[in-house]
């Protein structure tokens, strides 16, 4: 569905030391400096995936997202979504597509919401019966029904954030681009969008594209990420592979009825020990995980244990590390 | 055109909101009027020569220059399309199914209007009951009103027109400032809005009508008056249009060239 091959676009950013001498300089001669914000990057998107895109700032997540939405031309490459090149012909294709800059805003800022997605219905000549239908089915699940008549200006963030996400996918697109949809969101906005998402996703069948810098956004949504770093594709592939590839490590809590004969557990490390609690470090690559818990059970008496894996945005930061970004 | 339509009647309806706003206008065009009145009063007692247009006519000019204002300035301006463009939210714009020159067009046209449909009657109808010599004149004949009213529309038309280069121009210099300084005051100064055209000097009005920017305001404005006559008026209307058709096809392109260098940075 969106086949992404070899895209580069490098940006000219015009820079100058402090100063007025300089200043006065930059009028006569201008430096500049190529800000190379992708380098070939290429994938592919199949119908009805999930995918987070994800990277530190200035990776190139949002011009990816742009050149995606037809609204920048790359320097080189190509890229085909939907039969369409989207910067070519944008006008016919933007129609297949929603778009949410968490940053920026589509709806008008004086008038009512629904004032804003009659508009839009009227830009995207949605049918008025398709319109009613699906303006109840974003008011049910994004719970819109008190905001509808209130002007824009006067919604909170969260209720901002909620109508936008409404207002790009009035004309029942069938890609979705979220540039950062939950940033500055409290936790149950975020849910609440969450949960949205994957209900269009699986309802509809809507390919979503987020980037975002939550990795709990990822988490809970996206089967497959993309890592962008320094305008390269650095990683693409599922979540659990992401953690497989960077961390067989994980980390073994267990609660006991005293116990004061120390553990011995050869392979794995005792991170901390207490008559009734220890914490262990396993690498699964060298010892399984199963023979660790019989062990444990051999020697105390169990009455908790929680395994946990490393948290994604530890393997992010070791990954960013790794790749020097 | 439907998407153009929801644009123009979604920004009119904005535009009409503004009830303090219009009465502070009308309050100002009025004195305005008044001052510009008594300059031109003292300019006929001391004149030599007759001067092309009567005072009368010079009056009846400036009342409709006051009251249709919003159709005529250059200076009245849509921040929202600047910051649009500078703060880089044109980046939702270009995600929709319709040309951006249309939508914007419409916008701005809308904008016009609203602002010139809460103004021009009340200054209309109070000037007509002015004592002499400051009373509105009614057109010579009731085609003369009919042809006025057909070349206001162009000249707005063209105004728009022109007023969409502007804002294109901020997709390179990235601040309005300028080119709307320099936009508003050769632009209001050649369309005749500081003199009317006919009371300047002889080579400055062979300049004058090289440029396009007289057909948006003095030309309507005399066409009212009968200074110029019906005859006149009707190939006017003509040239109106030609030029309008090539001040569009000039905003669509450049916005078009414009479009494709374009740089969204940041979120």
């Amino acid at each position: 569905m969106i086949q992404v091959e070899g895209i580069s676009k490098t940006f000219l950013v015009a820079k100058r030391p402090p100063g007025l001498k300089h200043a006065v300089k930059s009028l006569f001669h201008r430096e500049y400096t190529k800000v190379e914000a992708l380098q070939d990057i290429s994938f592919h998107i199949p119908k009805g995936e999930i995918v987070g895109y994800i990277g530190p700032n200035g990776a190139g997540k949002s011009t990816t997202i742009k050149v995606m939405s037809g609204i920048l031309v790359p320097d080189r490459g190509s890229c085909t979504i939907m039969g369409h090149t989207p910067w070519k012909d944008r006008v016919a294709y933007v129609k297949n597509i929603g778009v949410v800059f968490g940053q920026r805003s589509q709806l008008w800022w004086d008038v009512p919401v629904i004032d804003s997605f009659e508009l839009l219905r009227d830009i995207y000549r949605i049918p008025q019966g398709e319109y009613s239908s699906m303006l109840t089915l974003l008011t049910d699940t994004l719970d819109l029904g008190s905001l509808l008549h209130m002007p824009v200006r006067q919604l909170s963030l969260g209720q901002r954030m909620r109508c936008e996400i409404a207002a790009s996918l009035l004309h029942s697109p069938d890609i979705l681009f979220l540039d950062e949809p939950t940033i500055g969101l409290d936790a149950v906005s975020k849910i609440a969008v969450r949960n949205f998402i994957k209900t269009i996703n699986r309802e509809k069948g809507v390919t979503v594209i987020l980037t975002t810098h939550d990795m709990n956004d990822i988490e809970a949504l996206a089967n497959r990420i993309l890592l962008i770093g320094k305008g390269t594709l650095l990683y693409d592939g599922s979540v659990q592979g992401l953690r497989g590839r960077f961390s067989t490590k994980r980390t073994i809590t267990a609660d006991y009825r005293e116990n004061t004969v120390p553990l011995q557990l050869p392979g794995a490390s005792i991170l901390s020990w207490t008559p009734d609690r220890a914490v262990i470090s396993v690498d699964t690559e060298q010892l399984m995980m199963a023979e660790v818990l019989t062990q444990l059970s051999s020697q105390v008496e169990l009455l908790d244990v929680a395994i946990d894996t490393q948290p994604i945005e530890d393997i992010i930061v070791q990954m960013y590390k790794e790749y020097q970004l | 055109m439907k998407a153009y339509l929801s644009v123009f009647k979604m920004r009119l309806n904005n535009g009409l909101q503004y009830r303090a706003a219009a009465l502070a206008g009308i309050g100002t065009q009025f004195f305005f009027g008044f001052i510009f009145i008594m300059i031109f009063e003292a300019f006929y007692a001391h004149t030599v020569t007759p001067p092309e247009m009567t005072l009368s006519e010079v009056i009846t000019y400036t009342w409709l220059k006051q009251a249709f204002l919003a159709f005529v300035v250059l200076w009245l301006r849509d921040n929202e399309l600047f910051q649009l463009i500078t703060s880089g939210n044109i980046a939702y714009e270009l995600c929709r199914p319709s040309g951006l020159y249309g939508l914007w067009y419409a916008k701005l046209l809308a904008q016009r209007i609203s602002s010139a449909l809460l103004r021009c009657f009340p200054i209309l109808i109070v000037t007509l009951f002015l004592p002499e010599p400051y009373r509105l004149k009614l057109p010579p004949d009731f085609p003369s009103l009919l042809l006025f009213l057909a070349v206001l529309i162009a000249g707005l038309l063209m105004l728009v027109a022109i007023s969409m280069l502007i804002y294109i121009s901020v997709f390179v210099t990235m601040s309005p400032a300028g080119s709307l300084l320099l936009f508003s005051v050769f632009g209001e100064f050649f369309a005749g809005l500081v003199i009317p055209v006919p009371l300047m000097p002889e080579w400055m009005q062979k300049i004058v009508y090289v440029l396009p920017f007289h057909w948006t305001a003095d030309f309507p404005f005399r066409v009212f008056t009968g200074n110029i006559g019906i005859e006149e008026a009707s190939t006017g209307l003509l040239i109106q249009l030609i030029w309008l058709a090539a001040l569009v096809a000039i905003g669509y392109f450049t916005m078009k060239k414009a479009l494709s260098r374009i740089v969204v940075q940041g979120g």
